[in-house]
Parts: structure tokens; sequence; C-alpha cells
């Protein structure tokens, strides 16, 4: 029982909120920008090679830096870099068939991916050192409910930091002037534009509101695994847009919960269920999320939460 | 008599190569309804959109209060005080029937509170609806949430294109009461129907548009009359 909730249910739900915050960033670009940004992937994962950055300047310094807190100004790069390659790569195809941006957006896949590689190295990098272990207080308290529940601070961090973000988001969405003006253009940009809303302004708070929350996923995913690699934005890739797909596309709440549902099936799958041995080689972990893509896509299209159909 | 407040000047505009008005004159003065009918595919729509700056003006002028806003973008065009509701696709169906006209306030952010009560006594049905996401109401409720959003900023000219289309004559009738009713606040209108017979009675003045030009011109009263139109538009349906 406490094995399964310690080594699979939990982490399950941290691989979720990853995946929920990198699906709120691909759903708003699909439902505001409406095109599939293949790059976002990418976008997440130099946000914590910039955040490792930070750590290591200040370390430099003499200053040691949670990456909750170095987090802030690679978030600030992360949204520059957003602005920048929507400025460059995606406005001059903006009136032209989504093909062609959702082709720029595949070389800019590429362009980030290689260009990281230059900068820090193809090889892995150690985020954070050591074995996690589990929060002592929080076992102790849990201990006199008779739980047994261990997690390491890391995943406490991930918990508390996705709240937070989805909560301001939902604010943002729905009680501010900006959030609800993204909404009217989610749901039609040409009446957006007759009624004399400002679409540039609108894809400008696109790009930060996902570049906040990408860098955010990024980050979460190396406190997690405590390892920087290249080619981690791309694997978290396609678990992402299962879970924008399954929250349906155009809805940020959907995204989340598309996200924990992604994340929960991809760890249960390997639960010895039957027997002894897991029931999916952890191996197949992603397949999981994209066996559920495609029967979503089959016989739901629109998502679980009535989001735009292809 | 005192400058009108739009005015459409020898118009020749269309989307790409194809020009679909050819010479098109047309005014809209203060306190008037005017309507502008016509056969399918004569522009009545186009030239609206031409106004908004959504389509290539090649030839003529759009001015507003003696104001040149030919070729002006759309925002620039709402800024300067006229609001266009769309035929179809006229509300944002996800919002909510408040955040709906929250939305129509955005290039005038100031006294949106104020606004909203006076929208709310113009259209009460909205009013215990404004919680509800638009796309819950009825087609006549969608079409008062269309032209309440477009009033919220105040404008100096309303333009609507088809708001009787698809609603059932009970509908219909309580929209030219609701026209009237806007026309009486002093928001001049300038509304474009298929629904011919009905729209020139409401109206103070009609155009008929045939082909890309404006073929009669009268009163609302005087070409609902006409035999010529009568028999060419208006036909026995309606």
């Amino acid at each position: 029982m406490w094995e399964f909730v310690n080594y699979y249910f939990i982490p399950g739900l941290v691989l979720g909120c990853i995946y929920a915050l990198g699906a709120i960033g691909i759903t708003l670009t699909f439902g505001i920008l409406r095109f599939a940004n293949f790059a976002h992937g990418e976008i997440m994962m130099s946000g914590s090679y910039l955040t490792w950055t930070v750590m290591a300047i200040a370390a430099g310094a003499g200053l040691t830096l949670h990456p909750l807190v170095a987090m802030v100004p690679a978030a600030v790069m992360v949204i520059l870099l957003f602005l920048a390659t929507d400025r460059y790569f995606y406005k001059p195809f903006r009136k032209e068939d989504t093909i062609k941006v959702v082709m720029a957006s595949f070389g800019m896949m590429l362009i980030i991916r290689s260009a990281v590689q230059v900068i820090w190295g193809p090889n892995q990098i150690t985020f954070v050192r050591g074995i996690a272990k589990p929060n002592a207080t929080l076992s102790e308290i849990t201990a006199n409910w008779g739980l047994q529940i261990m997690m390491p601070n890391k995943h406490l961090f991930i918990f508390a930091g996705t709240i937070v973000l989805v909560i301001a988001l939902g604010y943002l969405l729905n009680r501010t002037r900006i959030g609800k003006a993204m909404r009217a253009v989610s749901d039609s940009p040409d009446l957006a534009h007759v009624t004399g809303i400002d679409v540039d302004k609108v894809i400008r708070a696109t790009w930060i509101v996902g570049g906040i929350c990408a860098t955010a996923a990024g980050v979460f995913l190396v406190m997690d695994t405590q390892m920087l690699e290249t080619t981690m934005g791309f694997r978290m890739l396609l678990p992402m847009f299962a879970a924008a797909i399954l929250g349906g596309i155009g809805k940020p709440y959907g995204a989340v919960f598309g996200g924990l549902v992604i994340g929960l099936a991809e760890e249960l799958s390997a639960y010895p269920w039957i027997g002894t041995a897991p029931l999916l080689s952890p191996g197949y972990k992603t397949g999981v999320a994209f066996a559920i893509m495609v029967v979503m896509l089959i016989v739901r299209p629109q998502g679980l939460f009535k989001g735009r159909s292809f | 008599m005192s400058e009108p407040v739009l005015s459409l000047n020898n118009l020749r505009a269309g989307y790409g190569q194809t020009e679909i008005l050819h010479d098109l004159s047309m005014h809209v003065n203060a306190n008037e309804i005017v309507a502008l009918i016509g056969p399918n595919g004569a522009g009545k729509s186009t030239a609206m959109k031409s106004v908004l700056g959504l389509l290539n003006i090649r030839e003529g002028s759009v001015v507003l209060n003696g104001e040149d806003i030919t070729n002006t973008p759309a925002q620039k065009v709402i800024e300067r005080g006229i609001s266009y509701v769309p035929q179809t696709n006229n509300v944002f169906v996800n919002l909510s029937v408040q955040e709906n006209l929250e939305m129509g306030a955005w290039t005038r952010p100031t006294g949106v509170e104020a606004r909203l009560d006076e929208m709310y006594d113009l259209f009460p049905d909205l009013a215990e609806k404004r919680g509800q996401p638009a796309g819950s109401l009825s087609g006549g409720q969608r079409q008062m949430v269309a032209m309440a959003k477009a009033l919220m900023v105040d404008p100096k000219m309303l333009l609507l294109d088809e708001p009787t289309a698809g609603l059932s004559p009970k509908y219909r009738s309580e929209i030219f009461a609701t026209i009237q009713k806007i026309k009486n606040t002093g928001v001049p209108i300038l509304i474009v129907e298929q629904n011919a017979k009905q729209a020139l009675g409401a109206s103070d003045r009609g155009y008929v548009l045939v082909d890309g030009a404006n073929r009669h011109t009268g009163t609302g009263a005087g070409l609902a009359a006409d035999a010529e139109i009568a028999r060419m538009f208006l036909g026995g349906g309606h």
C-alpha cells in the first residue's frame, strides 16, 4: 500500500504537475495563436539550463540559490526568447496557412536544441547532487495519523509551485482584463479584431504566461530527475501534447487535468498490478501517453473539457 | 442641413483582385436609422466591412464626422467611435454575458461599471443572465448581447449586419424595437438587412444596393411602397 503511494502515486502526481505546466503553454498557444508549437519542449529545456547557469554564477559568488529563486531571472530570459521567436519566426507567417508556422516552430525546435548543445555541450549535467531524502517532519506528522508518506523536499516544492501557478493562472484568466481578452481571442480571433481588442498585446501576454509555465515545468523536471539533458524537452513534448488534447485544446484547466492524468497513467502503468512484475516495462511509459492521445483523438477529439477539435 | 455622421463617397473596394463595390455613395445623419438592402451578393456586408478597414478601398473615401478614415485598421476605427456587430459569430460563446460586454469596452476602459449598468437598463433580459456563458443563450438573446457589447464604447455610429437573420418573427420585432431604443439614446445606426420590408419600415431612410452600386435611395416608407423595388427585392415572403 505505502509502496504504491510513495513510489508510484506521488511520483505520478509529480510528473503530472510537470506535464500540466508544460501543457498549459501548448494549449494557450494552440487556442490563441492557432498552431501546435513544437518548440515548446525546447523552450522548457532552455529554461532549466538557464536556471542552472544562474545558480552556477551565484555559487561562484558564494551564494547558494534555490532553483525556485534562480528560476525567476531564467523565466525572464525565456520570455524574451519566446517573444523574439514570435517576432522573427512566427509573426511573418501569421496570415498564411497554419502549416507554415507549425513548420517554423519545428525548425525553431532544432535551432534551440542545437544552440543549447553548442553553449552547454551535449552531455548530461548534474543539476543537484546526492540522494533526495524524504522530508523527516512530513514523515513524522503523517506517522502520527498512521500514514507512512515519504516525500523528498523537491516534490513538496514541485507541488507547491504548481498549485501557486495554477491558482495565479485562474485569477489571470477569469479576473483580469488581459486574461479575459486571452479567452476572447481563443474563442474567436475575428470577433476580437472587430471588437477592437489589441490582438498583438494578447499574443504577447500568451507568450509571457506560456514562458513562465514552461520555465517552471522545465525546472521542476530537473529538480525531480536532478539531471540536465538537451533531449529532455523533446521527450516531454509528446506527453504534453497528449495532456493538452486529453483536456481539450484551448482549455487551460483541461491541460492541467490532462497533465495529471497522463503523469499518473505513465507511472501507474509500471506498477505490478498482476503478479510481481511491472504491468508495463518502464521503458514503455511514453507509449502510454501516446496511446491515450490516439484513443482520445479517435473517441473524443474535442477532449474532456470540450476544446477545439481538429 | 448639417454634416452627416458617416459618409461613404464613391467607394470602389473588394477582396484581392475581385472588386465588389463599384461605385457606392451613401451617408447616415445624426439621429437616423438607415437601412441598406439589396439582393444576395450585392455587396451590403462588404460595404460595412470596408468601413471597418477589413478590406482594401481602392477609390473613394469613408468620412466619420468630417474626418477621413479610409483604410484605417479596425481597432483605430473602433477607437474613433464606430461599433460593428457582425452577422454571425458576434458573441464570445465561452465568455459570460458580462465578460462579453467588458470586452466590448476594450478601447474605452474607463467608466465600464457605469456603462454596464446602462446596458442592463437598455437590455433588461441580460441583467439576470450576466453570469451565464453567452453560448448558452438563444439566438435572439445573443443578438442582444452583441448589440450591448457594441454599445459599450459609447459609439458615435453603430453598424449592424443582418441583426435578424435566422430569428423567429417574435424576436425580429423585438430586435427592431431595441434598435429604435438605441437610436433614441442618440446613436445613429446603419443596418444591413435581407429582411427588407421590415427593415425599411423601421428605418428613416434606405438605400437599395445592386451589383456594388446604389440603385435607389429614399425614405424607408417611400422605398417600401415603391412598386419596382417591391417587385425586385421585397417579394411577398416576409
